[in-house]
């Protein structure tokens, strides 16, 4: 009895030491979890989800604080991706966060604008190009579609433009077997 | 292991019913001239070519439409003289379905050529050759339509030691290059010549599959005693794959992340070369193509035709579709795609056109579910196991597809061929494929994103940081102002100070002083500003007149800053004209009631949406 | 454009190339083992049906695939030619429903389903499982067909006829139990249940499945990596140990020609929803099903190791995938 009791202390300390040693040669520095969750969130930095931006949202998930279904322009894909990342369950996109909407662009009506400079202070990517009474005109190509340059346009000459699909953009769409063998002339 | 492996392996690819001996009965024929023509900009793989021309110009046959737009375009020529009659969206011969930008050519009926220029190829030099190739509009008319004067060019990084000619054409029922050899083998053979000089390849092999004994003959006829090989590769779909028709020639395997040229080899289709050898001899640039129109149609042929031919004049010369067509297919059988409109025009891409009826295409049986067979894996040419592709790309799990090698894929339709649940694999690869590029660049964008998100935060952070400097400095400086005042009684006493101090601090204090200096200097210089400012008024940069009509916008936009409420007290107005004065007034009015307009018109359209 | 034989198809193929190896069967034992088989049949299709609808899925393919057919023959074929009709029925329930259906149908079930049932038959019945009828040349009373019949469905044997006259243990399990009396095998093969290599006829039923398998690989519905694998495994690990003790353990010839090594062969292990994709994996998967159904056998408490080892070696199916993907053209390795 004795024995074993030697043995169970002898492995204790032989794993412990292991584990110990393991711990300090394999450290990762840093908290790499707030940048792993930020890749994944899609950097709108429209605030739907509460937060000022896609990093303080990423800490809050990190810190516990935030859930991770607040985040409507990530999709459903995105809440799956976070789910995958942190080990927990998936949970269907909160509502009350807003609804993803099909990926848009802020466009400028120029007969309408002041160059109050109000949109380009809110632009959280400095998307927006211009100067204090200088037209304002948005750089498509950096627009997230995070709408947060229409409240603050006092004039309303802020629209959101869906992008549209050209043969350029074009994606093949999801196969849908029928069920049934369909008559091409009913298809057609 | 291997060897055991190997001993029994099944044959990879298929070798489905040729469908071959219906078009080619009958020689090329050439179609009469249609109504319109109609000439998408996006032809071939790259950027659109830049429009020259305008609507209701008249051009000559074989002019510059449109030039190339960096290197990777191609040029658009008038394949016959007429009057441009719109430059517009059109229907593109494309699996989506949408418009593009097209060049609307009506003919004149006179078929006037411009003036062309010959070229002896065997004297002018590379350079000038391939600068002019690129001017030519000639792309790979083997389907791929890549810009032919890229693959040319030879002063790259390696050197091309083989030419392989791709005369495989061994999708089923496509037969314009068989037919092409047959009546024109002697082109070809000429056209192979001009593209072995340009690369300064050392040999030309031609690669035909064995059921196409009578073009064969004719190459080998037009060959005579010259320096090029014809290889016959067994008929099995699909050995037309460049990389796959190269192995099975040279027995080359191109790594998958390399180009065939780093290995010495380029591949050319029989159509591409012969437009090379016509461009230089004859002057012609890129204007048409032998297209091969069969199946459900009453007289199924080759056609010699004029890019931008709508594809209704093409069935009607071909005897006419047969009343139970159900809709038609471009390209082959395996890779082709149904057209989603039989009023698309012919472009360089179009090699085959198949009138499908429910006998000859009858629509495919309800898919079963996957038995995991793995017949799709032991006939798929580029060895991938597209069940697991399939299962990958059913779930979204686009990370495993693309580790599988989903890119390596050239969607040659082999696996849903001999998939016993007629699951159609293709199609899922596609959809996969079009998901993960579309998730890159999102990726790429989102990236970006974060990077300008951060550079604004920093630059918020900086400027705050840069004002509260100013702040203290500002502060700091009127103390040493009346610092200064009251100090100079006691800067004698001072320097007498500093002059008995110890050295160590000495140094301190002078710089000390220095930067009090600079500070008061500062302020001075600000102070004198702000007076300027205040004397004369707000004072503009730009001392040029402006022009009424930029002082009427000016005027304009004031008026609307007024209308918000934004004045800025230090603003002086313009003019104190009356006259003016009446002008902002009704330029004001005149702002209002565009936005009412606007608003208006708004509303109306909210209304009709929601009826 | 397809011009690949439908799943129908391929499964009447299998069918096919069974019908050697039942005819084998029903002459060595009697006909009751049609009766088996259709009890079998008949109770698979009416659950894939009932599944089916209950799934909300289309009927009328899935059961035209015949699928359910396959699995219900080669679960019959495994059984004891004369078990009680519930035993079948309750076999093929948990091997069509729960073997198949609750994972998701054809195409989605992990584990062979014809072998989940026999296991969960053998674990659950072990004393009815082992009752095997006596070849019927062996029989000191024969049963006439009507007689099996009513053995199977009402437990009913003609009168004075007792049930140790008909039945006898199967070459492995007479193996197992007098291996474990210490006799040796030269003693243990003089009984009369032994036939020249295995069973008495069962180098028949044997023949008769070589016969299926090889009309199968002919049509190329089957490859030769899997048969060829399993048994050459099972010959190697057997060589292996008789050639160290010819007295306790068989030879391979005997391995290869009792149990259900050869129906395995090429009929239970080539299963493709349940095993592996890539050829070298179904080289690795047969050798281990080879292998395992070894040392069960010898060394394990049931008398035949075949469906065991086949589910084992399923549970390892996406590990040996995942590590024997074969090269890509144009790709290294």
């Amino acid at each position: 009895m004795l024995t074993a009791l030697y043995i169970m202390l002898g492995l204790a300390l032989i794993l412990g030491l292991g584990l110990g040693y393991a711990a300090l040669k394999f450290k990762v520095e840093g908290d790499p979890l707030i940048a792993r969750i930020d890749a994944i969130l899609p950097q709108t930095q429209c605030g739907q989800c509460g937060y000022p931006g896609c990093k303080p949202y990423a800490t809050a998930i990190a810190k516990g604080e935030a859930d991770i279904n607040q985040c409507p322009p990530g999709g459903d894909a995105g809440v799956h991706a976070l789910a995958d990342l942190l080990g927990v369950e998936y949970k269907p996109l909160n509502a009350e966060h807003g609804a993803p909407k099909p990926k848009s662009v802020a466009f400028i009506d120029e007969k309408t604008c002041i160059g109050c400079t109000l949109c380009i202070q809110a632009c959280p990517v400095d998307a927006i190009l211009g100067a204090a009474k200088h037209m304002h005109t948005i750089i498509s190509s950096e627009c997230t579609g995070c709408e947060l340059c229409i409240a603050p346009c006092p004039v309303d000459c802020i629209t959101m433009e869906p992008i549209a699909e050209t043969p350029d953009n074009w994606k093949w769409k999801y196969p849908v077997i029928p069920i049934r063998a369909v008559p091409l002339n009913e298809v057609r | 292991m291997n060897a055991i492996l190997n001993f029994f392996k099944p044959k990879r690819g298929v070798h489905p019913p040729e469908h071959k001996a219906e078009s080619t009965q009958l020689p090329i024929a050439k179609l009469a001239m249609p109504q319109k023509l109609v000439l998408p900009l996006r032809q071939h793989i790259g950027n659109m070519p830049k429009i020259l021309v305008s609507v209701g110009e008249h051009v000559l046959k074989g002019q510059l439409l449109a030039t190339p737009e960096c290197t990777v375009s191609a040029a658009i020529h008038a394949p016959t003289s007429g009057t441009i009659s719109s430059i517009a969206d059109a229907i593109i011969p494309h699996p989506s379905g949408l418009p593009d930008k097209c060049i609307t050519l009506i003919p004149d009926g006179k078929d006037q050529w411009t003036n062309l220029t010959l070229v002896d190829w065997r004297s002018v030099p590379k350079e000038a050759l391939i600068a002019s190739i690129c001017t030519s509009g000639i792309v790979g008319l083997g389907g791929a339509t890549f810009p032919t004067h890229i693959k040319l060019r030879s002063s790259g990084k390696s050197s091309i030691q083989t030419l392989v000619i791709n005369a495989a054409e061994c999708e089923p029922y496509i037969t314009c290059d068989d037919m092409l050899m047959r009546e024109h083998a002697d082109e070809i053979i000429q056209g192979i010549e001009i593209a072995q000089y340009l690369l300064g390849a050392e040999k030309s092999v031609i690669g035909i599959e064995d059921n196409k004994p009578i073009a064969q003959q004719a190459m080998q006829t037009a060959i005579a005693d010259k320096p090029i090989s014809v290889v016959t590769v067994p008929t099995q779909y699909p050995s037309g794959d460049a990389r796959q028709l190269i192995h099975l020639v040279s027995g080359i395997e191109i790594p998958h992340d390399k180009r065939a040229t780093e290995m010495g080899v380029q591949v050319f289709n029989v159509a591409t070369v012969r437009a090379l050898y016509r461009y230089f001899t004859f002057g012609e640039p890129a204007i048409n193509r032998v297209v091969t129109v069969t199946g459900n149609v009453a007289k199924p042929q080759n056609f010699e035709v004029l890019f931008g031919t709508p594809l209704p004049a093409l069935i009607q010369a071909a005897g006419g579709a047969k009343p139970d067509t159900t809709h038609f297919i471009m390209g082959g059988p395996m890779m082709g795609f149904d057209l989603p409109t039989s009023e698309v025009p012919i472009t360089k891409a179009t090699n085959c056109i198949i009138a499908a009826s429910p006998h000859l295409f009858a629509p495919p049986p309800p898919a079963m579910p996957c038995i995991r067979c793995a017949r799709c894996a032991e006939a798929c040419p580029i060895q991938l196991q597209p069940q697991e592709l399939y299962w990958f790309a059913k779930s979204d799990a686009f990370e495993k597809a693309r580790d599988y090698k989903l890119f390596d894929c050239i969607e040659c339709g082999v696996c849903t061929y001999v998939c016993p649940s007629n699951i159609p694999l293709v199609q899922y690869f596609r959809y996969a494929k079009s998901e993960v590029i579309a998730a890159d660049k999102a990726k790429e964008a989102a990236d970006l994103a974060r990077e300008r998100n951060e550079f604004r935060l920093a630059r918020i952070e900086r400027e705050k940081q840069e004002r509260a400097q100013k702040h203290a400095e500002r502060a700091l400086g009127t103390k040493a102002e009346a610092a200064k005042a009251a100090g100079a009684i006691g800067d004698v006493a001072k320097e007498a100070n500093t002059a008995e101090a110890p050295p160590s601090s000495t140094s301190d204090e002078a710089a000390k002083a220095a930067k009090q200096a600079a500070i008061a200097a500062a302020i001075e210089r600000a102070k004198a500003a702000k007076a300027a400012a205040a004397e004369t008024g707000l004072a503009p940069k730009n001392t040029t007149p402006a022009s009424p009509a930029v002082q009427q916008e000016i005027a304009e936009i004031d008026a609307r800053r007024k209308n918000v409420g934004l004045e800025n007290t230090n603003e002086a107005p313009i003019t104190a004209d009356a006259e003016k004065q009446a002008k902002i007034a009704a330029a004001i009015a005149r702002a209002k009631a565009a936005k009412a307009e606007a608003e208006a018109a708004k509303q109306a359209k909210n209304v009709e949406l929601k009826e | 454009m397809s011009d690949a034989p439908s799943v129908s198809v391929i499964m009447l193929k299998v069918l096919l190339a069974l019908v050697p190896g039942i005819f084998a069967y029903a002459w060595i034992y009697g006909g009751g083992i049609l009766v088996t088989i259709a009890l079998a049949t008949i109770t698979a299709l009416a659950a894939e049906a009932a599944l089916l609808k209950i799934r909300q899925r289309p009927i009328k393919p899935h059961l035209l695939d015949l699928s359910a057919v396959v699995t219900a023959w080669l679960l019959a074929l495994a059984l004891p030619p004369l078990a009680p009709w519930w035993l079948i029925v309750v076999g093929t329930l948990f091997a069509i429903v729960i073997a198949k259906q609750l994972y998701g149908g054809l195409g989605y079930n992990p584990f062979n389903p014809a072998m989940v049932g026999y296991a969960v038959l053998l674990i659950s019945f072990p004393l009815i499982m082992t009752k095997w009828p006596a070849p019927l040349v062996l029989a000191q009373t024969k049963l006439s067909f009507f007689d099996q019949l009513s053995f199977i469905f009402n437990q009913a044997l003609p009168n004075n006829i007792q049930v140790d006259a008909i039945t006898s243990a199967t070459p492995l399990d007479y193996l197992k139990t007098h291996l474990k009396l210490n006799q040796s095998l030269s003693e243990i093969s003089q009984a009369p249940i032994f036939g020249v290599y295995g069973a008495k006829g069962g180098e028949v039923v044997t023949g008769a499945y070589l016969l299926g398998g090889l009309y199968l690989m002919q049509q190329r519905i089957i490859s030769w990596h899997l048969p060829t694998a399993f048994l050459g495994a099972l010959s190697a690990i057997a060589l292996v140990f008789y050639v160290a003790d010819p007295e306790y353990f068989a030879s391979p010839l005997f391995h290869l020609t009792s149990g259900a090594s050869l129906l395995c062969a090429f009929f239970i292990i080539t299963d493709p929803v349940s095993g592996p994709t890539t050829p070298r994996g179904k080289l690795y998967f047969a050798a281990g099903v080879g292998v395992l159904t070894y040392l069960i056998r010898v060394y394990g408490g049931y008398p035949d190791g075949v469906a065991f080892a086949v589910l084992i070696m399923n549970m390892c199916v996406p590990l040996i995938d995942a590590h024997t993907q074969p090269r890509v053209f144009g790709h290294e390795k």
